[in-house]
């Protein structure tokens, strides 16, 4: 039995090996998108367009407006000295934001009053807005910090101290990048297993393989494997890469990480033979392989998060193997957790794949015709 | 109906089952143009045509130095093996390729520069022909009156007279992908023939068609050269077809063989052909040794008798006293068939190259048991898909040794039936008992005892010959000094071993054939089970193919074949003819054709045999 | 050897019998294989339905942790604020270690930590520190929620200094105004932007199919050799998907009025220019694969590869593009959903911009005239 395991898995690595495409499905999609998502992937924002509409010509607003020149976050468009100016560049996307101080704003500042200043920002995206304005919001708090203290006003009776942990200096690259571990290994996962039974319906070979005395689960494991090796290079190789390339630091237990992938694989795997074995054609395999990733990518809370869906649609992410292991892998990553800390994402995702096996098992003889 | 993927992958078969052709670029003599005129006899004229393709890096020759003439108002058949050259011919002559050497003129017009008159202008229909499966007969009848521009007023008309002559009368309103295989190669035909071309090009029209269809299609064809004085070319690869044309050209990988009135090709023959009766009905061990013979062109079995053609002209005396093989036997002088002549035609040939003799057949070991067991026993066996009957309960027994046959149309629920031979479709209900065992039960013990090859010989393209031996014999749990030893004799019989580490998917056809067959050979198993074996290949290897199969059958392997070849049914010992999912009539094939003996027809071919059975069926059918 | 210009240079016209006759062929395909229809308007319903409803990026009940060292009437007062926002759902902790104990495990995303002296600090010298830590793995939903920390501080500060009679007197104040969206609703921006994404994936794989599927059952060589020109050929793929892909534009469209409640400031007129121009040009890029690929599965596989991932990563509906490297910034032009992404939120949220929609439409042109010219360069009535 282990020799004719031992046999099918040979053939389907040199399968997959010798077919010039299959083994660009194994190489370009990791370096394409590693390289894509490393760097375009990332809600920080930098070079921010701002205009400034400064109707003040003292002292002090020359001081604020200063703060914004040293960020690497703002990038100064320009100046205007007309209010029918602010909507044509806003309008025509010019710049995100523009920053207006009336004209008693130095005063109001020298008279220990509160000077305001007026901020439009282009909300058609509203996330890229949102957070545009967060930055000057923390710009304004330090520059108020430190007028107060160099100019003896009177502080606020409380102030926050902010620390975030795992990522200190809150760079989005970090919560993105290694998510990419999971998100690829699924994608080649998927590609190897999903078409592997329906590839060979279609050359006619499954039958060959189904005369012979090998067993549905022999041959279940033999098709199988090749995605563990497969999977299990590729996450190395893209894990490696995280680590040295965009320095992002390993925190926590490699061992954890590691049966992480064995449970995740084994779901995926499960998943990407059961949708082989439900299509005829390596046609129908690719549109299940599409309809099963796309949405398993969107509902994981890889690029936006879980807690945010609607109660229904949240309740269905737990179908979803990708979900525990992206929890995984960045707490791990960023939080430096070991096992104890991961129970509950193992269990489910070894459910999922052992389930799914099982239907794959059955469906290879169920659908022969 | 799988024989082309898409035109290009199509393109590219039909080099690969033609792979022993390729060779380095050949000087290609120069032929200088003839001046032609439109009032020319001939309604197409090739002169030293060129076409060589690239298949990866490998240059394949599909057409070398090739040069015919289609005489006007007659049928002419482009014969020849697949692989031969003849779709590329075709395509070639209605300007969907252009010559890399030498011209092509269709009609007074060259193809290569005047293609779109050439096409307004004539009629071609492809091997697969382009119906819209999802478009009703009707809507496809439509289709290609737009395309053609057949003015509104002359539609009815002509749409009615199509219909009439194909008999789809009734159909009209029925999706082109529920036809019958025969009755979508007749829309095809009347889809091509919308605007009455004055050349009608037609490619394989009779491939995976049933015998009764078949003869419906020439039918048709007749009519438009009789009645409408159209010319017709027609390939091919049936050989007992071309007797049915009034010209044939006969190509061989890439290269013009010979043009002539089919019988004058079989005449050449007289005085070669003979029948021998053995007496003892050892008919397979008079077949064998007949077949090592220098003497022997080719040795075929037909039914209980042999059919011999003999290198040279021989009187019966003569054959007699040439052949002392130690089985007696009566000659019997006959007409020379037109196949017969093409086999001497390719064989001398091959010679001629100095190309090696046919190969010896293989040695299998001796499967013990009796020859009167019966290995394959089914009782009442029936299979329903959803509410459909596929097999609606059949009965029939194989003895060990035996040679059975599963003829029948396409749906006519064979495929079926051998699919749950097999233990790859269980059955709805019936007994079914394969070497012993009870399918139901123990399929993977039955599983352990039989060998599969696929219709269209599936294998690992990817992986080599080796890789493949190797694989398969592992999968049936074969290890150690035993695989290697039959890895070494697959190799060795099939005369693979220089082949080794070529990828299979790169093989010329008759070469996976060979394959196939070994790897369903690797663990001796004691029934071999063959869904059309032979679909595809050259009329050589096919021979050559049987040959082993009857020293499989010598060795005491029972052997499960369909075929929808009728010639080949004669290889049997036993068969069964099935249509809409029952058995119409079982027998050997002597039985079989004895049945439609009548003072006109006093020696029917299995092909008559079949069609009379299917009208008597259809008959039945409509009186009940 | 004359033979080898591709057909059309002459017999240029284009007859309407022939016409009318692939247009009605290509219509009846269309509505009998029900994958067609399928993917028109089925997959862009479920699609804009998971990606609406599952792709939000405003936070809501960001479980907090409030750990209070000694409760006193000015750490409840604090406190008090987050629980009647809808942003915050705080849930009391007896002492820090618990807390970070939580927030290691995930169940909550931050603790805001009013240590012991808070009380006496804040009435003595002011300036009392209130500690506050986030979970930042995710660094985007952390900065929201610092925000919205911040948010409920000042107002708190706004509330405690009037109530002793001291309104609160800081430096500089931010007064802001959001427009276009002044709600800050993320499904806003988002919607419009997955049409486009969507519309992408969807023209792409409609029209990448189809010569693959004629090719493959030997259809194409019978199209061929009638006297059909390739230009009727391609006329009749496009102008049947065409009409089905704007068909399944035009739900999406009332999906993202009626469902998701995105309003529609910019001109209806506009709306259609801009959707015909890009589903061309989707089409124009799904012929193109088409003809590439050779058979259907490869068609799709393309398709999906070069569609989709860059429609999501490049196109600007979710990551903004002046924040990426100028190399990935110059690779989105070749994105064309990036051009219709632009117009679609333009349209949807602050109306006819007209140089904005102007320059997006003739980068569209010109993607579609490039892809219409190699398409018809490639294009031969020859099988090699």
């Amino acid at each position: 039995m282990l020799r004719r395991i031992y046999a099918l898995m040979v053939k389907e690595f040199l399968a997959i090996l010798k077919d010039k495409k299959s083994r660009m499905v194994l190489v370009l999609p990791p370096v394409a998108q590693i390289l894509v998502f490393g760097y375009a992937a990332s809600f920080d924002l930098y070079n921010v367009p701002y205009a400034v509409y400064n109707e003040d010509t003292g002292e002090a607003s020359r001081v604020f407006l200063a703060r914004f020149d040293g960020s690497r976050t703002f990038k100064f468009y320009g100046a205007i000295d007309d209010d029918a100016q602010i909507a044509s560049l806003i309008n025509l996307g010019k710049v995100l934001m523009v920053i207006h101080l009336g004209p008693t704003f130095s005063r109001d500042l020298s008279r220990e009053k509160t000077g305001t200043i007026q901020v439009i920002l282009d909300g058609r995206n509203s996330n890229t807005a949102l957070i545009g304005l967060n930055y000057i919001q923390s710009i304004v708090a330090d520059f108020n910090e430190d007028w107060a203290a160099t100019h003896g006003r009177t502080i606020p009776p409380a102030r926050l101290v902010v620390r975030s942990w795992f990522n200190e200096m809150l760079d989005s690259h970090w919560f993105i990048i290694p998510g990419i571990v999971a998100l690829l290994t699924l994608v080649v996962t998927i590609e190897v297993t999903s078409l592997s039974v329906a590839k060979e319906r279609e050359a006619g070979t499954f039958d060959q393989l189904l005369v012979t005395p090998m067993t549905p689960v022999e041959i279940l494991v033999g098709k199988s494997l090749p995605g563990f090796i497969i999977g299990t290079l590729e996450a190395t190789f893209i894990i490696l890469v995280i680590v040295t390339w965009f320095h992002i630091p390993l925190r926590g237990s490699i061992p954890a990480l590691y049966f992480g992938l064995f449970t995740f694989l084994l779901s995926a795997i499960g998943i990407g033979l059961m949708i082989s074995a439900f299509s005829v054609t390596q046609q129908q395999g690719l549109m299940g392989a599409f309809l099963f990733l796309v949405p398993s990518v969107i509902l994981s809370g890889f690029a936006t998060p879980i807690a945010n869906m609607p109660r229904l649609v949240q309740d269905l992410t737990y179908l979803n193997p990708l979900r525990y292991f992206l929890i995984v892998v960045r707490s791990i990553f960023l939080q430096g957790a070991s096992f104890d800390l991961l129970w509950s994402q193992y269990w489910p995702m070894a459910l999922i794949g052992v389930v799914t096996l099982a239907a794959a098992g059955m469906l290879f003889r169920g659908r022969m015709y | 109906m799988n024989r082309r993927g898409t035109a290009d992958s199509a393109s590219g078969q039909a080099y690969q089952q033609h792979g022993l052709s390729v060779q380095t670029p050949s000087i290609v003599k120069s032929s200088s143009p003839k001046g032609m005129s439109v009032h020319s006899e001939y309604c197409l004229e090739a002169t030293g045509a060129n076409k060589s393709f690239f298949l990866g890096r490998r240059r394949v020759i599909a057409l070398d130095d090739f040069s015919a003439r289609v005489k006007k108002g007659m049928v002419t058949g482009l014969i020849g093996p697949d692989g031969a050259g003849k779709t590329t011919f075709m395509r070639m002559a209605v300007g969907l390729l252009i010559p890399d050497k030498g011209r092509i003129i269709c009609l007074g017009m060259d193809t290569s520069r005047d293609s779109l008159e050439v096409q307004a202008a004539i009629g071609y229909m492809p091997q697969r022909f382009g119906l819209y499966e999802d478009l009703t007969v009707q809507e496809n009848l439509d289709l290609y009156a737009d395309l053609q521009g057949v003015p509104n007023e002359v539609r009815p008309g002509r749409y009615r007279e199509l219909m009439r002559m194909t008999g789809l009368g009734p159909f009209t309103r029925r999706l082109a992908g529920r036809l019958s295989g025969g009755m979508k190669q007749k829309l095809g035909l009347a889809c091509t023939l919308i605007k009455p071309p004055a050349l009608l090009i037609l490619d394989e029209p009779t491939v995976g068609v049933d015998p009764l269809s078949r003869r419906e299609l020439w039918h048709i064809v007749y009519r438009q050269v009789e009645e409408e004085g159209m010319s017709v070319l027609l390939s091919t690869s049936y050989l007992d077809e071309a007797e049915r044309c009034q010209d044939v050209i006969l190509i061989h990988e890439g290269r013009f063989l010979g043009q002539d009135e089919p019988h004058v090709f079989s005449k050449a023959l007289e005085g070669h052909s003979f029948i021998l009766t053995p007496s003892r009905g050892d008919k397979r061990r008079l077949q064998e040794v007949l077949s090592e013979r220098h003497e022997v062109i080719d040795a075929l079995i037909l039914g209980e008798k042999v059919r011999l053609v003999t290198r040279d002209a021989m009187e019966p005396q003569e054959v007699k006293r040439c052949f002392q093989v130690g089985v007696d036997f009566d000659v019997q002088v006959v007409e020379p068939r037109f196949e017969d002549a093409f086999i001497s035609l390719l064989k001398r040939k091959k010679e001629g190259e100095g190309e090696a003799e046919l190969h010896h057949a293989i040695t299998p070991s001796m499967v013990r048991g009796s020859r009167d067991e019966e290995v394959i026993a089914v009782k009442d066996l029936k299979r329903k898909f959803g509410n459909f009957y596929a097999v609606k309960g059949i009965d029939f027994t194989v003895k060990r040794g035996e040679i059975f046959g599963l003829l029948g149309a396409n749906g006519a629920g064979k495929s079926t039936t051998f699919r749950m031979l097999c233990g790859l479709l269980p059955a709805s209900s019936g007994e079914l008992r394969v070497a012993g065992h009870n399918l139901r039960r123990a399929r993977a013990k039955a599983r352990a005892k039989i060998g599969y090859m696929a219709q269209r010989f599936s294998l690992y393209g990817g992986l080599t010959v080796y890789q493949n031996l190797r694989f398969f014999s592992s999968a049936y749990g074969l290890r150690g000094k035993r695989q290697r030893q039959r890895i070494g004799w697959a190799l060795e019989s099939f005369d693979l071993s220089g082949l080794k580490d070529a990828r299979s998917g790169t093989l010329p056809l008759g070469y996976k054939q060979r394959l196939a067959l070994a790897v369903a050979l690797m663990h001796e198993p004691e029934i071999l089970f063959l869904d059309e074996p032979t679909s595809g290949v050259d009329p050589l290897a096919r021979r050559e193919f049987w040959r082993h199969i009857n020293a499989l059958a010598e060795a005491n392997v029972t052997v499960m074949v369909t075929t929808h070849f009728m010639e080949e049914a004669e290889y049997c010992d036993r068969m069964v003819i099935m249509a809409q999912g029952e058995i119409l009539a079982a027998g050997t094939p002597e039985e079989m054709k004895a049945r439609f003996r009548s003072p006109e027809n006093p020696d029917p071919t299995m092909e008559d045999a079949f069609i009379a059975l299917i009208e008597m069926h259809g008959q039945e059918a409509e009186s009940a | 050897m004359t033979g080898e210009q591709p057909y059309g240079g002459h017999m240029r016209g284009i007859s309407m019998m022939r016409l009318r006759g692939l247009v009605k062929k290509e219509s009846y395909q269309i509505i009998r294989d029900p994958s067609s229809i399928g993917i028109a308007f089925v997959l862009p319903v479920v699609l804009l339905f998971i990606f609406g409803y599952g792709v939000s990026l405003d936070a809501q009940h960001v479980p907090m942790a409030m750990v209070i060292d000694k409760p006193d009437k000015a750490a409840f007062d604090f406190i008090s604020g987050f629980g009647q926002s809808e942003y915050f759902s705080p849930v009391i902790m007896n002492n820090i270690q618990e807390a970070e104990k939580a927030l290691m495990q995930r169940r909550i995303d931050g603790i805001v930590w009013l240590r012991g002296d808070f009380g006496r600090l804040l009435l003595s010298t002011g300036n009392a520190p209130i500690g506050v830590i986030v979970n930042g793995v995710d660094a985007n939903q952390a900065r929201i929620t610092i925000g919205y920390v911040t948010g409920a501080w000042i107002k708190w500060l706004e509330r405690f200094s009037m109530e002793r009679g001291r309104p609160l007197n800081i430096p500089v104040n931010v007064d802001y105004r959001i427009w276009f969206n002044a709600a800050v609703r993320s499904r806003n921006f988002l919607v419009p932007g997955l049409i486009a994404v969507i519309m992408t994936l969807i023209g792409a794989m409609l029209t990448a199919m189809v010569i693959a599927r004629e090719w493959e059952r030997g259809t194409m060589e019978a199209l061929m050799v009638s006297p059909v020109k390739i230009q009727e050929i391609l006329l009749g793929k496009i102008i049947p998907y065409f009409v089905l892909g704007m068909g399944g534009m035009a739900l999406s469209v009332a999906m993202a009025i009626f469902i998701f409640h995105v309003p529609l400031r910019g001109s209806f007129f506009a709306l259609t220019i801009g959707s015909a121009l890009f589903m061309l040009t989707a089409i124009f890029m799904g012929l193109l694969i088409s003809q590439t690929a050779g058979s259907q599965f490869v068609a799709g596989q393309i398709a999906i590869v070069v569609t989709f991932l860059p429609a999501f990563m490049l196109s600007g509906f979710v990551f903004d593009i002046g924040s990426m490297p100028m190399v990935i910034q110059w690779l989105t032009h070749l994105v064309a959903a990036r051009y219709f992404v632009s117009i679609l939120q333009n349209i949807f949220l602050a109306g006819d911009i007209w140089p904005i929609f102007f320059s997006n439409c003739l980068w569209l042109v010109a993607m579609g005239t490039a892809f219409i010219v190699i398409i018809r360069k490639k294009a031969r009535k020859r099988l090699e």
